[in-house]
Parts: structure tokens; C-alpha cells; sequence
């Protein structure tokens, strides 16, 4: 039986499989999920229960047709044998013993709302839609991931944030991220929350700046304190229940 | 009054269904219905009708729609005969439609078995027609014979068992008394080959095996037992020449496709084009694109004919853009080499050898952590339409830059599982984009392109109204067959991935194109 097509499943346990679904992990998985599943562009996965993938048949199934409507692919790569194998070592990462994350989370709380995070990002329905919403970005982003994107925003700009600014001909340049294009016209939403549509004719000039990320670095802005009071309240920020 | 006489004149034509090989043979005489696959037998997607052109393409307005009520691809083309338009549906059905009001005639549904092995869902890309029955490959691997005017299935053989993997999603092709058909399966380990049935009985009258077995010449190209799961399968229509009384027909990848190493050789005959006497199944020639192929370059597009002046000297060739990134010309007699060349960026040959031979560079098979190449599986373009117009002598294909990051993998076979030993990554740090390009057809000069946001997955049609339609992502388009320029488009609102066709009724010219989960047609206002 394919994988993914199963109500119950057993994973292999032997230390040569684990060992495979480690090196299967790092070549197929890490460049998202990070080395050892601590997340990156994808969710960290070192816990004991993956909210996607409540059971192992859940987590092969993902592994086999990805989650439709999100970045993760269907694992058309791996055979069946290296999905489950790649499957055994995802479970083996939630059994590791994670540490807390450190800091005050109520003086990140109230650092964020001062600098004025909530212009561009919202949590539980409240605050600006110019960035990713971070409700429950505790959920899907390691603190090493959260620290670095306050310091060096442009390190890793998520999919559908491509900073643009567009030109029309003899009018008045417009920046936001780009919401979609196609060979004929661009949209665009501004840091405002604006939307903006352009024929392509119609343009001058497309800049897009890849790697370029519309927020600000705090490096220098926030002291080592507080960075680490504002990642632990990142961190701390779940799905409503 | 003057619309019920309009209502009742397709209704008395259906009762006089009747399309025998002459017709199709001679389709040129008829320009105005679209009656095999590629419309005629050269595979060209060539349309002669010009009452939609340069001049006026830009007052296209939607003239009616068909809803299909199912989410798979919708890659169906149409046939169109004296005002029917007969179309596939995912999944697995078969309708007609007045050609002039898109309201249906009747519907054929497939019964389908709930243990299908499919790579890419349940998609079909249309039916043949001989005489006054219609003939559809299911993706069970069935050949089903229905009748033209009620849809009333006359016959229905089993091709292959699609519990082995085997499947079907091609138009079949007509020929003479025969319908030739080809098969899917090419990610679970099958062995391809090409089929003839008696269309009036649906026996079948001859196989050609595209992998030899054992003592057959070929056959020294597989190591050890690989032959038997080597794939090498016929999913996209082909091609004949009436005058020569030739088939031709691409073939998939090799399986497993990203691990080469259980099927050490050249594996033949997958990857090639291969010249078949329609009458016997016995193999002319073949010319094999990709020798062993680690890169899932599938060779099944609908291959073209068209006859041109090479070095001063008129010759029948037949040519394609083939999904390994090079584009090549060959004599559909001999199956000799005549030219080629890429038409998209690649870097894993430093070219073709005097025979048309790719010469592989070394390290540049897939590995295990994954090795970038272009172009990607997707291929410089896939087993959609290319198109060439006898007017402007330009062989036009929608090309894809794109890379991919393959991997090697496992590669152990299971009847019915996927056999595929790896696969592919996306590449992220270049933006993949797409464009129609128009080939010197003879040598695969570039004449022109027409650049797209994003690689197409669908087909093109030239017509004699000087225009060459095409799709890319959700936009259907005109553009000039001379220069490229944009001439008129389209937002569908869904992804298209099928071929244009066009067709007469009524004295009007209609456009057809599948977007989303929709068949879309449009006329001059």
C-alpha cells in the first residue's frame, strides 16, 4: 500500500532507517523546516505533537501530496520507503527535550506595541495587514528564526512579500508587496494596507527587490534585552484556542 | 422564425454523422471542421480559417461557456464535425455540444474503478472520430467505441490493467479502419507500447512493444531485466503521413525516471520518435532524442510534418521542441538527422553530435543531494501544442526557462507503485519564465519570442488569419504570427493548460480553449 493511503501506519525504528530519514530530512526538508526541523520558512517541527499531523498516517500523507494552499510540496522525490524513513525521523524531533524560550514575554508585548509593530502586523484580528499576520507565528518559527528577522529583516523574506515598486509612465511611483502578477498587469498593497493594480503597458519602469523586506531592522534599535523579551513574546503567540 | 430554422439545422445534421478516413485524410478540403486531434494528420494545429485575424481579433467576446463540474485538469481538445463539438471531461466523460450554442447533446460518463494509478490525475485531452462513432481512451486503460449522434457505447476493450499502473489520456488517431492509441503509466514501472483496433469491432489487430524484449534488437540497451519496467510510454497523440503511409508517435521517459542506474544503456526506444506502417505496427525507423534519460524529458509531444528547403535541397521532415531543451529537425523518411539546436537554456549536453546525438557533459546526472540543471522535468516545453504555419513558415513553441534541482533516489519496483527513484526541487533563485518563440522551422533559428511572466503549460494554434493563440497562467491570447506583438487577450480566471482550436458553423468562426474548470468559446462580436 502506498504511503498516504493508510488509516494506521508503523514507522520504521531501526537506527539505519533513522539514520537514512536524518540524511533524506536534510536534503529534501531542511532548506525550510532548518537542520534540525527548528524552522525556517517552514514550521519547526521539534514537538511532540505536529498540529498538521496529529498521526502518523496524517504526517505520510502530508509527506506524499504536501498541504495544498501553503508552500509544502508533495514529497514526489521519495519512494515510499524513504517517506516513511523521513517520517520516523520527523517523530524522532518531537521527542527531544526543548528548552523554554528565554525572556520577559509581557515586556515584548509591550515593546512591540511601542514600536509600532501593529501598523503592519496583526495578531487575532488586530493591527495592520502590510506584513505576515503573526498570530500564531509561535507555532510555526523557531526563536533563532524570530531573532534574525527582527535584526536582518531581508534574511529571509517570506513567499508572497516581494518588495516592488512600480513607475507608470509620467506618474508617481507606488512600493508595496506584490500581490500578483502575471505577463499583462502587477498588483501591488502598499505599507498603508492600499491595493494597487497596473497595466504593464501602462508602466515605465518594474523594480522588484528580492531579498529587500519593507520592515525595518531593529539591530541597534532594541537592546539585546529587549530583542530577547520581544522574540519570547513571539514565541509565545499560539493559535486561539 | 429565423431562430428555430437556426435551432433545428444542427439537429438534422447530427443524424448524418459520418467521418470516414477520406474525410480526415482530406481535412484541408474542409477547413471549417476540426476532425482529428491536431485537425489534420501533419500534427501542425494549423487552422486555414482567417475570418478571425490581425485585423479584427481584438473584438473577440466570449460567445458561450461550458462548466465542468470536477476539479482535475481540464486538458481536453476539441473535435468539431458539421456543427458537434465533441469534447472529454475529467473525469472520464465524453459530451457533444451544438457548436453554436454550447448546449449539450448528450454525455457519456465512465463508469471508474476506485483503485486508478495516476501521475497527474484523471485528465484526457479528447476523442477521434471514424465514420459515426466517437473513440475515447479511459484512464482505466479501456478503449471505448461510442456512438457519434447518442452516445451509446458500441464497444469497450481493456488496453493494459490499470492495476499495473497502466492508463490512457490521449485522443486516439484514426486511421484508415484502425484506431490507433497510445497508453500512461510512465512513474509506476510499466512497459509502453502503441495499439490498433479494428474500429468496427475494437479487436486488436497489432502491439508495437516501444521497449524490445528479450533476443530483439534494442533490447542490449537495458540492463539485465529493466526492459520490463522501463517505461517508454505513447501519452500524447501522433502524427501520419498519408503519403508515405507512416505513423509517427513520441515516447515517455524511462523508468525508474531520475535513477539511471538499474537501467544501465542507451534504453531504447524511450525518449524517441518512432515511424510505425499503420497497417502492420511494424517499426520503419526510430530516432531516439535522449539516450538514457535521468531527467523525466518525456518525447511524447505530437511531433509535426512539415516539408521545407534545406541547404538548397526540399525536404519532408518532421520536427519538434523536445522537453531536453533542443529543438530538432529529421527526415521522416529515412529518420536521418537534419538539424537542431536549443531553444532554451540547457546545461547538461554541450550539443548534438552529425547524427543528432546529445552529448551528455559529465557530472551532470541527478544525485542523491540534488543537482541543478535546465532545463527543469517540466522540460523546455511539455506535451502541449506546438504549432506551424505553412504561411509564415515558423515552427512556434511555448518555451520554459526553468531549472530544477534533481534528485536521485530509490528505485525499487512494485506492480502498481510509483517507480519514479527520485525527483525534482524547484529551483527558487532565479524566477522561472516562459515565451512563445517562432523557429526557422528547418533549423530551429530563433525568429522571434514573446516573453511570459511564468513558464505556460498549454498548447498553440497558428491560423491563416496571421495570428498564433496561446495561454499562460490564467490569460488566453493573440499574437501576431509575423512579429509576436500582442494582438488581443484574455483573463480566463482559471490556469489553462490545453490546446486552442477553431472551427465554422453557421458561417462564424469559433475559438475554443479549456481554462479552469471550463471549456470557453468565443466569436467576433
Amino acid at each position: 500500500m502506498a504511503a498516504g493511503t493508510e488509516t494506521k501506519v508503523k514507522l520504521p525504528t531501526s537506527r539505519a532507517d533513522l539514520l537514512r530519514g536524518e540524511k533524506l530530512f536534510q536534503v529534501h526538508c531542511a532548506l525550510c523546516h532548518g537542520p534540525k526541523g527548528v524552522g525556517g520558512r517552514g514550521p519547526m517541527l521539534t514537538r511532540a505533537r505536529l498540529k498538521r499531523a496529529p498521526d502518523d498516517a496524517t504526517l505520510l500523507k502530508i509527506l506524499d501530496e504536501g498541504i495544498r494552499g501553503t508552500e509544502m510540496p508533495g514529497a514526489g522525490v521519495m519512494s515510499d520507503r524513504e517517506m516513511r524513513q523521513t517520517a520516523a525521523y520527523v517523530r524522532s524531533l518531537g521527542k527531544v527535550v526543548q528548552k523554554p524560550v528565554p525572556g520577559d514575554v509581557a515586556h515584548g508585548a509591550g515593546i512591540y506595541r511601542a514600536k509600532g509593530c501593529t501598523g503592519c502586523h496583526s495578531v487575532h484580528g488586530e493591527g495592520g495587514v502590510a506584513g505576515p499576520d503573526l498570530s500564531a507565528i509561535g507555532e510555526s518559527r523557531s526563536a533563532a528564526y524570530l531573532r534574525e528577522s527582527l535584526v536582518n529583516p531581508g534574511a529571509a523574506v517570506p513567499e508572497g512579500y516581494l518588495l516592488v515598486t512600480v513607475t507608470p509612465n509620467g506618474g508617481q511611483s507606488v512600493t508595496g508587496v506584490r500581490v500578483n502578477e502575471d505577463s499583462f498587469s502587477i498588483q501591488l498593497r502598499d505599507s498603508a494596507g492600499r491595493s494597487f493594480s497596473f497595466w504593464k503597458k501602462d508602466l515605465a519602469r518594474v523594480d522588484k527587490q528580492s531579498g529587500k523586506s519593507p520592515m525595518p531592522s531593529y539591530q541597534g534599535q532594541l537592546s539585546d534585552t529587549e530583542l530577547t523579551d520581544v522574540v519570547a513574546y513571539l514565541a509565545s503567540l499560539k493559535e486561539a484556542q | 422564425m429565423r431562430s428555430l430554422v437556426w435551432l433545428f439545422v444542427p439537429a438534422a445534421l447530427l443524424a448524418q454523422v459520418n467521418v470516414p478516413y477520406e474525410r480526415i485524410r482530406d481535412a484541408d478540403k474542409e477547413p471549417g471542421n476540426w476532425l482529428t486531434y491536431s485537425r489534420t494528420y501533419s500534427g501542425q494545429r494549423y487552422s486555414p480559417l482567417d475570418q478571425i485575424n490581425a485585423g479584427n481579433v481584438a473584438k473577440l467576446r466570449i460567445a458561450w461557456m461550458r462548466q465542468v463540474n470536477e476539479t482535475d485538469t481540464f486538458e481536453t481538445s476539441a473535435i468539431a464535425v458539421d456543427g458537434t463539438l465533441f469534447i472529454t471531461e475529467p473525469p472520464d466523460a465524453v459530451a457533444a455540444l451544438d457548436a453554436a450554442t454550447g448546449r449539450e447533446l448528450w454525455r457519456y460518463q465512465k463508469e471508474l474503478p476506485s483503485d486508478l494509478r495516476l501521475c497527474c490525475g484523471k485528465v484526457n485531452r479528447g476523442v477521434a472520430i471514424l465514420g459515426n462513432t466517437l473513440y475515447y481512451a479511459s484512464t482505466n486503460a479501456h478503449l471505448i467505441a461510442l456512438d457519434a449522434r447518442t452516445g451509446s457505447v458500441r464497444w469497450d476493450v481493456t488496453v493494459a490493467d490499470h492495476k499495473n499502473g497502466y492508463s490512457s489520456t490521449g485522443a486516439p488517431l484514426a486511421v484508415k479502419d484502425k484506431i490507433i492509441t497510445g497508453m500512461a503509466g510512465g512513474e509506476f514501472g510499466v512497459r509502453g507500447f502503441i495499439d490498433a483496433y479494428d474500429a468496427k469491432t475494437g479487436k486488436r489487430v497489432w502491439r508495437f512493444y516501444t521497449i524490445p524484449a528479450k533476443g530483439e534488437p534494442g533490447n542490449e540497451t537495458w540492463a539485465g531485466d529493466s526492459w520490463k519496467t522501463g517505461s517508454a510510454t505513447t501519452w500524447v497523440t501522433g502524427a501520419y503521413d498519408p503519403e508515405t503511409n507512416t505513423v509517427y508517435w513520441g515516447t515517455g521517459n524511462p523508468g525508474p525516471d531520475w535513477n539511471g542506474d538499474v537501467r544501465k544503456g542507451d534504453n531504447l526506444y524511450a525518449d524517441s520518435l518512432i515511424a510505425l506502417d499503420p497497417d502492420t505496427g511494424a517499426k520503419k525507423w526510430h530516432f531516439q532524442y535522449t539516450p538514457h534519460d535521468v531527467n523525466d524529458w518525456d518525447s511524447t509531444q505530437t511531433p509535426i510534418l512539415a516539408d521545407g528547403m534545406v541547404q538548397g535541397q526540399p525536404r519532408k521532415m518532421v520536427v519538434l521542441a523536445n522537453r531536453n531543451g533542443f529543438y530538432y529537425a529529421v527526415d521522416r523518411v529515412t529518420g536521418k538527422f537534419i538539424a537542431g539546436r536549443p531553444f532554451v537554456k540547457q546545461t547538461w549536453a554541450s550539443g548534438l553530435d552529425e547524427a543528432g546525438r546529445p552529448m551528455r557533459l559529465p557530472d551532470s546526472e541527478p544525485t542523491v543531494e540534488g543537482k541543478l540543471i535546465w532545463p527543469s522535468l517540466g522540460g523546455g516545453s511539455n506535451w502541449y501544442s506546438s504549432t506551424f504555419s505553412p504561411n509564415t513558415n515558423l515552427y512556434y513553441v511555448n518555451a520554459k526557462e526553468e531549472a530544477g534541482i534533481y534528485h536521485k533516489g530509490d528505485a525499487e519496483y512494485k506492480p502498481g507503485a510509483p517507480f519514479n527513484g527520485g525527483g525534482q526541487h524547484d529551483y527558487k533563485e532565479e524566477e522561472p519564465y516562459g515565451a512563445v518563440r517562432a523557429l526557422e522551422v528547418a533549423t530551429g533559428q530563433l525568429r522571434w519570442e514573446y516573453k511570459l511572466h511564468r513558464p505556460s503549460h498549454a498548447g498553440l494554434m497558428a491560423t491563416a488569419g496571421g495570428l498564433v493563440f496561446g495561454s499562460n497562467l490564467s490569460s488566453f491570447f493573440a499574437l501576431d504570427a509575423q512579429k509576436g506583438d500582442l494582438l488581443w487577450r484574455f483573463e480566463t480566471g482559471g490556469n489553462i493548460d490545453a490546446n486552442p482550436m477553431t472551427f465554422l458553423t453557421g458561417g462564424k468562426q469559433y475559438l475554443v480553449i479549456p481554462a479552469g474548470h471550463a471549456l470557453l468559446v468565443f466569436a467576433l462580436d
